[in-house]
């Protein structure tokens, strides 16, 4: 029996379906069977992210609604025996599905896989509340951002509320640079008012909107920061205390001969 | 003739969003007004509401109220057994005095953090041990004492006790409010040293201090 992770925010753009992807990713190149879920009908994102839209055939509100069998509309990954995608319909609307079928389909995934990464809509309405409906656990990302942190303790509220205890929270989108001047909320920032455990920190990249274009999950370039990141991020969640990643650039090579003659 | 036409006048029933509210005259003589209310909420009532749970909020304008009679109005309302009776506003030193009363020096405890979006209500004075965050709200009728930080909403002394304080080990709140007085902190209201401190109305104006000063102040009432 696999477990059900959401991964909501509240606001919208803050980087949900980029760590569900990646997130998604990263547990299968762990090893682990992995089904991804978009539940953003209507607007679903999480199929061109993955680059696997033309391969749709049929979706979530397919399978709910009976005209297929859930092994019909799940996708196999073009990279990844292990995982899959269950995409979501983009003809419907969110009203169209009830938060139980969300659950009763979420309940068939568990039996299949080790995990289904849920990709939640934003907002806080009947997206979220189909998104949340079938989750064991949640990862709430925000960006160093007023507005984002003010959304994300909302949704903290309702998942407590939904009796989904302990979310973990991913802060995406740092940037080191600004940190460093005070002119971005810290880490410690956002922890004061959230008040949950931090699961990842994500520096922002220009490979993750790169990849996302080319349809690839970051996860797979090593060059990136940011895929260091999510890697890690699903190191933790299998368990593995993985120390945060240190936000400091790596001084460059001229930097380390200057500070190497300083030093002797 | 013209008792008879003031007589109808004497209770008004309103709809809101929140249930019914029911304003009382408060010049004419509190048996008229009973004998009103008890006609009012008679065999016709029920033209106006159906069996659902309805919420009821007497406002007794400028009048005071004795515990009994307090006590006969909530026994009238509750006759209707679909009327749920919230609250009796009552003039605001009477709302003081039957604040002490009720209360004395007691203070409710409650834990936990308040989100944006979420609202805690108390009757009362509450201390609060936790944070509450910008966009949550808390409301008491009496004091609110924060140990955490007050990023969010405060509103003390809501029934219109001007007497309510609002202290906070950490005083960074979105917005104060104290009886019907609203302040906000200044935009640059950036402190140097965090210390506790509590907010209090001073002739109608909203004034902050050091919690240790705080006596001063609830002494003299």
């Amino acid at each position: 029996m696999g477990q059900a992770i959401v991964v909501t925010s509240g606001k919208g753009g803050v980087g949900k379906t980029t760590t569900s992807a990646n997130l998604g990713t990263a547990l299968a190149l762990l090893g682990h069977k992995v089904c991804m879920v978009d539940t953003d009908i209507g607007l679903r994102n999480l199929d061109v992210v993955m680059g696997l839209e033309n391969r749709i055939v049929y979706d979530l509100v397919d399978v709910i609604e009976g005209r297929c069998r859930l092994e019909q509309a799940l996708i196999k990954d073009k990279r990844f025996e292990s995982l899959y995608l269950l995409p979501a319909a983009q003809t419907k609307d969110k009203d169209d599905v009830k938060p139980e079928q969300v659950k009763e389909i979420i309940g068939r995934i568990k039996q299949l896989f080790d995990f289904a990464i849920i990709d939640c809509p934003a907002g806080i309405e009947q997206g979220f509340r189909n998104a949340i409906s079938g989750a064991d656990r949640a990862i709430v990302v925000t960006t160093p951002e007023k507005s984002a942190v003010r959304d994300a303790d909302r949704v903290i509220g309702k998942l407590h509320s939904e009796q989904i205890e302990e979310p973990k929270l991913v802060v995406n989108r740092i940037r080191p640079n600004m940190l460093k001047t005070g002119d971005m909320l810290s880490i410690d920032d956002i922890c004061s008012v959230l008040q949950i455990d931090v699961i990842g920190i994500i520096p922002d990249d220009d490979y993750v909107i790169k990849a996302s274009n080319n349809g690839e999950p970051i996860v797979i370039n090593p060059q990136s920061k940011a895929a260091l990141a999510y890697r890690n991020i699903a190191r933790r969640i299998l368990g593995d205390p993985v120390p945060l990643m240190s936000l400091e650039e790596k001084p460059g090579f001229v930097e380390r001969i200057k500070k190497f003659f300083k030093l002797g | 003739m013209k008792k008879l036409s003031q007589n109808s006048h004497l209770v008004t029933i309103k709809g809101t969003r929140d249930g019914l509210v029911f304003i009382m005259d408060d010049q004419c003589e509190y048996v008229d007004l009973i004998s009103e209310l008890t006609e009012k909420l008679g065999a016709s009532f029920e033209k106006f509401v159906d069996d659902s749970i309805v919420s009821v909020s007497v406002k007794m304008g400028n009048r005071t109220l004795t515990e009994q009679q307090r006590y006969e109005i909530a026994v009238i309302i509750g006759r209707r057994s679909n009327l749920l009776l919230k609250s009796i506003e009552v003039a605001p030193t009477a709302g003081d005095e039957r604040i002490e009363q009720l209360l004395g020096d007691n203070v409710m405890i409650h834990r936990g953090t308040v989100r944006s979006g979420q609202v805690l209500q108390h009757e009362g004075n509450l201390l609060f041990l936790g944070d509450i965050n910008p966009g949550g709200t808390v409301i008491v009728t009496g004091d609110l004492y924060v140990m955490g930080a007050l990023r969010g909403l405060a509103h003390a002394g809501s029934a219109g006790n001007e007497q309510a304080v609002i202290a906070a080990s950490h005083m960074f709140p979105t917005q104060l409010r104290i009886a019907g007085v609203i302040s906000r902190p200044p935009d640059e209201w950036v402190k140097a040293d965090v210390y506790m401190e509590f907010a209090y109305l001073d002739d109608g104006q909203m004034k902050i201090d050091k919690l240790s000063n705080l006596f001063k102040r609830k002494q003299s009432l």
